[in-house]
């Protein structure tokens, strides 16, 4: 199975944000990192992930550096601006909305229908 | 960093070594794409090294790592699209001038070149106003300024260019000489305030001061057909960026008027005496500066109007044509019909010209080029008319110097346009290669500096100073 793009484009600002609330990061290991998290059914692509990055960037819910790690590489690493926390929060806030209603309706399915009928049951 | 996996050491630094080879390559390719910023280019590229270290560990060798690396970013094509989603601004050329560029060497040529500008364009501007040291007033004496303005501004610009072209000395000295003629020759003939030749030796004298300029710019290999054309393209831009200052400067002008009148003050003395004379002799440097820098980054705008106004002219023409044809009519041959006619043939020069500037050579004929030759040739049926009846002018009532001047510009005119024409025509039946047509043009440039050289050194003495 694979999530389709549309979702996964969807959900790409919560989860680089939320990546990136543990600490900074690169765009290497945050793409590992989802493919960690989500064994490998998240098909994200470079393409998805840089111009993204960027663009969180542009609207200063990151920023960036370049840094050297003594061993590694130098990498420009992304850190999370408190105004990229705060959009976190909100972006929460909104797929726990839309989570708990899809729960909710495939949880059981039959309760929706009739708690969706009720108003008109009441009052007839 | 050495290949871990590798059973020893000299496989792996040699696979180390096609491994950097193969990177360099990547990153050749990648740094064309203007959508991609070197940051990018760096950003991505630690990213395939990421990768290409972790299948190498998963025991790939080098080379095959990288090349699943590369297949696993995706084709470059969709990632530019990707970043060209983000980054839109970067689709627009922006034109940078000195430093924000990401190649630090593009950055600190680019500051030396604005800086020599500057000091070009500062000594323009200082030059202008030394004769009034000697009390030549810029609006009193308008007989020692109208010929003389070009040389305050062109031997800056050609020093400009001189500088950036590390011109030798020899062609140094032959400019610097030329200048001096130039000089010479605005100023040595006793020619009065009101005369022809002072008008013609004002008009003349910077084209053929343009040609020094041109002598410059082509520093490196002046016999080069392909570097002469490329001096027709700087002279249209050339224009086109002088004309866009000037617009500028008139609003600059406008709103310094405006803004100090209403506060009391008459700024009109500072703005004819300094601003306009210093701004425009600054502006011709400022404007061959700009031409320069932009050269690879903004497309020539001369061609582009080429492209709308050569079907508008054409359209034109044909119809002058008909109508001359249709009313019997004579062209009633007035004083200034032979300047106009001229001007005519100047501009369908330059159609022709800015539109074999920004052709490409190797190209089959097009409609266009079926079109154009309409053009030039209607463009001589209209001139021979013209010219049949001046000369019957001329023989009747003696010349003058500006008669002189019109009609042997006429000529030089008519003489490239006829031969372009034919040459055309050879193009369009596919007789002769495009090529013949640039190199007539190339190698017809000195006819009209040393025309402009005749008629500002031969004429006043040859009508006695009229």
């Amino acid at each position: 199975m694979k999530v389709t793009k549309d979702l996964v484009a969807a959900s790409a600002t919560p989860m680089v944000l939320g990546i990136l609330a543990d600490g900074e990061s690169y765009g290497y290991a945050i793409l590992r990192r989802i493919n960690e998290l989500s064994d490998g059914e998240l098909d994200w692509t470079e393409g998805l992930l840089y111009p993204l990055l960027h663009r969180l960037e542009r609207l200063g819910h990151v920023e960036s550096s370049w840094q050297s790690v003594p061993g590694e590489r130098r990498r420009k690493y992304y850190r999370i601006t408190s105004s990229g926390l705060a959009e976190l929060a909100e972006q929460q806030r909104q797929w726990d909305t839309v989570v708990s209603a899809l729960k909710a309706i495939w949880v059981d399915p039959g309760d929706v229908r009739r708690s969706a009928a009720t108003p008109l049951g009441g009052l007839a | 960093m050495t290949a871990p996996g590798s059973p020893d050491g000299t496989t792996a630094s040699s696979g180390q070594d096609t491994l950097e080879a193969q990177f360099a390559q990547w990153r050749h390719y990648v740094r064309r794409r203007p959508e991609l910023q070197r940051s990018d280019t760096e950003e991505l590229e630690d990213h395939l090294r990421g990768s290409v270290d972790e299948l190498v560990a998963a025991g790939l060798r080098p080379d095959e790592a990288f090349l699943v690396a590369v297949k696993r970013l995706g084709g470059l094509d969709e990632l530019s699209r990707e970043f060209a989603r983000e980054h839109s601004e970067r689709l627009w050329k922006q034109l940078v001038l000195t430093g924000g560029t990401d190649d630090p060497e593009t950055d600190t040529r680019s500051r030396r070149d604005l800086i020599a500008m500057i000091i070009c364009a500062v000594g323009a501007a200082v030059s202008i106003k030394i004769p009034e040291l000697f009390g030549l007033g810029f609006q009193q004496d308008g007989a020692f300024y109208a010929p003389n303005f070009s040389l305050f501004a062109l031997p800056w610009l050609a020093a400009y260019l001189a500088w950036r072209r590390r011109a030798g000395t020899a062609l140094i000295g032959v400019m610097v000489a030329l200048f001096a003629l130039g000089a010479v020759a605005a100023n040595v003939y006793p020619l009065a305030e009101d005369s022809q030749s002072l008008v013609l030796t004002t008009i003349h004298l910077p084209i053929a001061m343009w040609f020094v300029v041109g002598l410059a710019y082509v520093a490196d290999d002046p016999r080069s057909s392909r570097r002469r054309m490329d001096f027709i393209r700087f002279t249209g831009e050339c224009f086109v960026y002088f004309v866009l200052i000037a617009l500028g400067g008139g609003v600059l002008t406008a709103f310094t008027v405006g803004t100090f009148q209403a506060i009391g003050i008459d700024p009109e003395g500072f703005i004819s005496q300094w601003l306009l004379p210093c701004g425009v002799v600054a502006a011709v440097v400022v404007a061959g500066w700009l031409v320069e820098a932009k050269q690879s980054v903004v497309e020539n705008i001369a061609p582009v109007l080429t492209r709308l106004f050569t079907p508008l002219f054409t359209a034109a023409l044909l119809a002058f044509l008909v109508a001359l044809v249709w009313t019997t009519a004579g062209i009633n041959v007035e004083r200034e019909a032979l300047i106009l006619f001229d001007l005519l043939l100047v501009v369908v020069l330059g159609l022709l010209l800015y539109s074999i500037s920004a052709r490409d050579p190797l190209a089959p004929p097009g409609l266009f080029d079926r079109l154009q030759l309409a053009l030039v040739v209607s463009a001589l049926i209209i001139d021979v008319l013209v010219l049949w009846a001046i000369t019957e002018r001329i023989t009747e009532y003696g010349t003058t110097p500006n008669k002189a001047a019109a009609l042997g510009e006429n000529v030089i005119l008519l003489a490239n346009l006829a031969w372009s024409a034919w040459l055309m025509l050879g193009f369009v039946r596919r007789r002769t290669p495009f090529a013949a047509l640039e190199r007539w043009q190339t190698g017809y440039l000195p006819v009209y500096a040393g025309w402009a050289w005749i008629v500002v050194l031969l004429f006043p003495p040859l009508f006695s100073y009229l």
